[in-house]
């Protein structure tokens, strides 16, 4: 037997208000410490070794999942790298119209497993294809993010 | 009792409690699984699945914690699940590793439990007022103290126990956490029970010292049925007894001076492990204490004291880690550090630890063949029993 | 093994580490707003709020008179059978006084959060609010009040009550 009973007036059908007034602060993590510092003062993408499978893992990894061990040595990879998949993007993440249609594309560089998701700049979306070579255009002030890459663009 | 399997518990692992770790949530998952695996002599391939417990998301920041912590606790393409009881998840892990293998469905299953607290701004007290609710409560300007704090004095008004007596329990779980190799810097020490009752008060009856803090950790154990055991170890350390409960969340609508929630979980446990006199039957318990009172007030629920009694057992000295019935010979969460559900693992690596009589420092005097551990969480609300043996 | 294990892992980092950036982070804010609907039991709680009364519900399996009110008992796992207007008086189950905000900051003067139970309801059922005019120091406050104090509500002007819990203004202590 459910709850049989209606409301009795339409101002009882109320809506109650509230936010979660928090943010967050995260850690880039010890593996990704080492990453991002390398994007940072180098301006280089690095990839950690798994010393049991032998692949190369981008973004740099503290351990391997398949094999459950410590990665070992890292390796720089890129700069130049393959566009896997990509997507364009019309509206931002309030449902608002983009004054210009941005591309993401998921960015996998030779010899490595895993990749960098990031935006594709210097091109139209009509003309981006799976398969085509990009390059990062970094930042001259790094602070040590993902935004320290600008965007990928075509490269030679 | 109907299950498949008998379950021990072959190796256990904990990373160090931090009040800020550089690890991601899915690294500290890692490392503790790591060492669970090298103290049971085993790879990730001879898992067979993994059950993970972590409390809310709104810690670490991320949507689904279970699934973003997989691929850190050797969740990659295997069966995983994971369980969320607020700070009662650490003893509920396993609990839920436990009939993973007792149903005899799987023979090994890695219990990985871990919280990161630090990423939540400005303090992740602001996180914890989503406990309350949203329409009766939030409105007052709640803080997660208040509730404790009514709860603790409820318990001292009904039985007439003093902060002071209380504070003994801060005094005994800070000594105690001050040979643990992994307690969190500053957390440990040898206090007064003046400096416990006088330090910052935060909600009155509670003070600073009466408060464990907040933390960033992971613990890990490596359960096998009983076949695997007796290949791999010459000391399994059974899993007797599982409980596990939960009351309603209506808070207010219930007597807050004994958790009854705590009993239902106990008895389960204590049926499932042929236990009829908890008090001499339990050699030693870890019971969960996040603020110094709570230790009593569970205990009590254990059934391990009388109502009003433990407080008395505490002064005699009885908990001490010489005494006849030790508590939290870790150091528990007031001595250690409370990454919420990360605390359970601590514990229960703390009662394995001690049956297998490898505690060093930590080791009670007493002999110890049955050791408990306890936790607890969400609106006052879940208790979680998990009853180890040798 | 505890005492076989030589090296625990885990890399602590003090605040100053991220304040002066030794220690790379980044940041996001989540922007999480709700509407939440009230249910039917909520709604009209809140309706009566607003018209200065406590509404609460009953269960016929178990007798109980329950508030914050609900359509079904989660006793007895059936509906609710009917609505009661009870007291906005009570008693004080517990209380306690707080130098915190919700946000960890502290403040000098204290709030003292209340479980007041409601006269009309079952005994040791009510909800948490506030409790004032008992005085501004711990130790004014910690003689004045006393669990089963008797205390009653301070309600806001009729026009200014919305239908919200803080309608009630705060408790008070009640004489006689």
């Amino acid at each position: 037997m459910g709850i049989a009973e209606k409301p009795r007036r339409m101002e009882d059908i109320r809506t109650w208000y509230g936010e979660q007034p928090i943010w967050h602060q995260y850690t880039m993590g010890v593996a990704g410490e080492r990453f991002f510092r390398a994007l940072k003062d180098r301006g280089v993408i690095m990839a950690s070794k798994c010393p049991r499978c032998g692949c190369l893992l981008v973004p740099g990894r503290m351990y391997c999942a398949e094999c459950f061990v410590h990665t070992t040595d890292w390796v720089e990879v890129g700069p130049r790298g393959t566009v896997n998949t990509f997507t364009v993007l019309h509206e931002d993440l309030d449902d608002q119209p983009l004054a210009e249609p941005v591309v993401v594309a998921f960015i996998q560089f030779a010899g490595t497993r895993g990749g960098l998701i990031h935006r594709l700049g210097e091109i139209k979306p009509g003309e981006v294809a799976c398969g085509m070579a990009v390059e990062p255009v970094l930042r001259q002030e790094r602070t040590g993010g993902l935004e320290d890459i600008q965007y990928f663009k075509p490269a030679r | 009792m109907g299950y498949k399997n008998r379950v021990a518990v072959i190796g256990a692992g904990l990373t160090k409690f931090m009040r800020r770790a550089q690890e991601t949530g899915k690294e500290l998952c890692f490392e503790a699984a790591r060492l669970a695996l090298d103290s049971a002599g085993l790879e990730m391939k001879d898992i067979d699945c993994v059950a993970l417990a972590t409390a809310p998301d709104a810690f670490d920041g991320v949507h689904m914690k279970g699934e973003y912590l997989a691929d850190g606790a050797g969740g990659f393409r295997k069966p995983y699940m994971r369980s969320y009881v607020g700070g009662g998840s650490g003893v509920f892990a396993i609990n839920h590793g436990w009939y993973h293998v007792a149903s005899g469905h799987f023979d090994a299953c890695l219990v990985v439990a871990e919280e990161k607290m630090s990423p939540v701004m400005p303090h992740p007290q602001a996180a914890f007022n989503a406990i309350y609710d949203q329409i009766m409560e939030r409105p007052l300007g709640v803080n997660l103290l208040w509730i404790f704090a009514l709860e603790m004095n409820r318990y001292m008004q009904v039985h007439g126990i003093s902060q002071e007596t209380i504070a003994l329990v801060s005094v005994k779980n800070k000594k105690n956490g001050l040979d643990h190799p992994c307690a969190q810097a500053g957390i440990p020490g040898n206090y007064t029970v003046k400096e416990v009752v006088d330090s910052e008060i935060m909600v009155w009856p509670v003070t600073r010292l009466m408060v464990s803090p907040v933390s960033d950790a992971a613990g890990a154990l490596v359960l096998v049925s009983e076949r695997l055991a007796r290949r791999l170890t010459d000391k399994p350390v059974w899993i007797e007894g599982v409980g596990w409960h939960l009351d309603t969340s209506y808070w207010t609508n219930r007597d807050l001076y004994y958790p009854k929630y705590v009993e239902y979980a106990a008895r389960m446990a204590y049926r499932m492990a042929g236990i009829t006199d908890p008090k001499t039957e339990i050699h030693v318990a870890e019971i969960y204490d996040p603020f110094a009172y709570k230790e009593l007030h569970h205990m009590e629920g254990l059934l391990l004291a009388d109502k009003g009694e433990a407080p008395k057992l505490l002064e005699k000295g009885v908990t001490q880690r010489d005494g006849a019935l030790p508590v939290c010979p870790s150091g528990g969460l007031m001595g250690v550090g409370n990454p919420i559900a990360a605390s359970g693992v601590m514990k229960l690596a703390e009662i394995y630890w001690q049956l297998r009589g490898e505690a060093g420092a930590r080791q009670v005097s007493r002999p110890v063949r049955r050791g408990l551990a306890q936790a607890w969480g969400d609106l006052m609300q879940v208790g979680t029993v998990a009853i180890l043996g040798v | 093994m505890s005492v076989n294990i030589k090296e625990w892992p885990g890399v602590p980092l003090k605040d100053r580490d991220i304040q002066s950036g030794k220690a790379l982070t980044t940041r996001w804010q989540v922007k999480a707003d709700y509407a939440w609907d009230t249910g039917m039991a909520m709604g009209t709680f809140l309706t009566g709020l607003k018209e200065g009364k406590i509404l609460a519900r009953q269960c016929d399996k178990c007798g109980r008179t329950v508030v914050p009110p609900r359509m079904f008992c989660e006793w007895c796992f059936r509906p609710t059978d009917r609505w009661v207007e009870v007291k906005d008086t009570g008693r004080v189950n517990t209380f306690s006084v707080s130098y915190v905000l919700w946000d960890a900051t502290r403040v000098e003067k204290p709030t003292v959060p209340v479980v007041v139970e409601i006269d009309g309801c079952s005994p040791g059922v009510g909800f948490m609010h506030i409790l004032a005019d008992v005085g501004t120091t711990l130790e004014a406050i910690l003689a004045k009040v006393k669990v089963g104090m008797a205390v009653k509500a301070v309600w806001k002007p009729a026009a200014e009550r919305t239908g919200a819990i803080t309608d009630i203004i705060h408790f008070v202590p009640r004489e006689g």
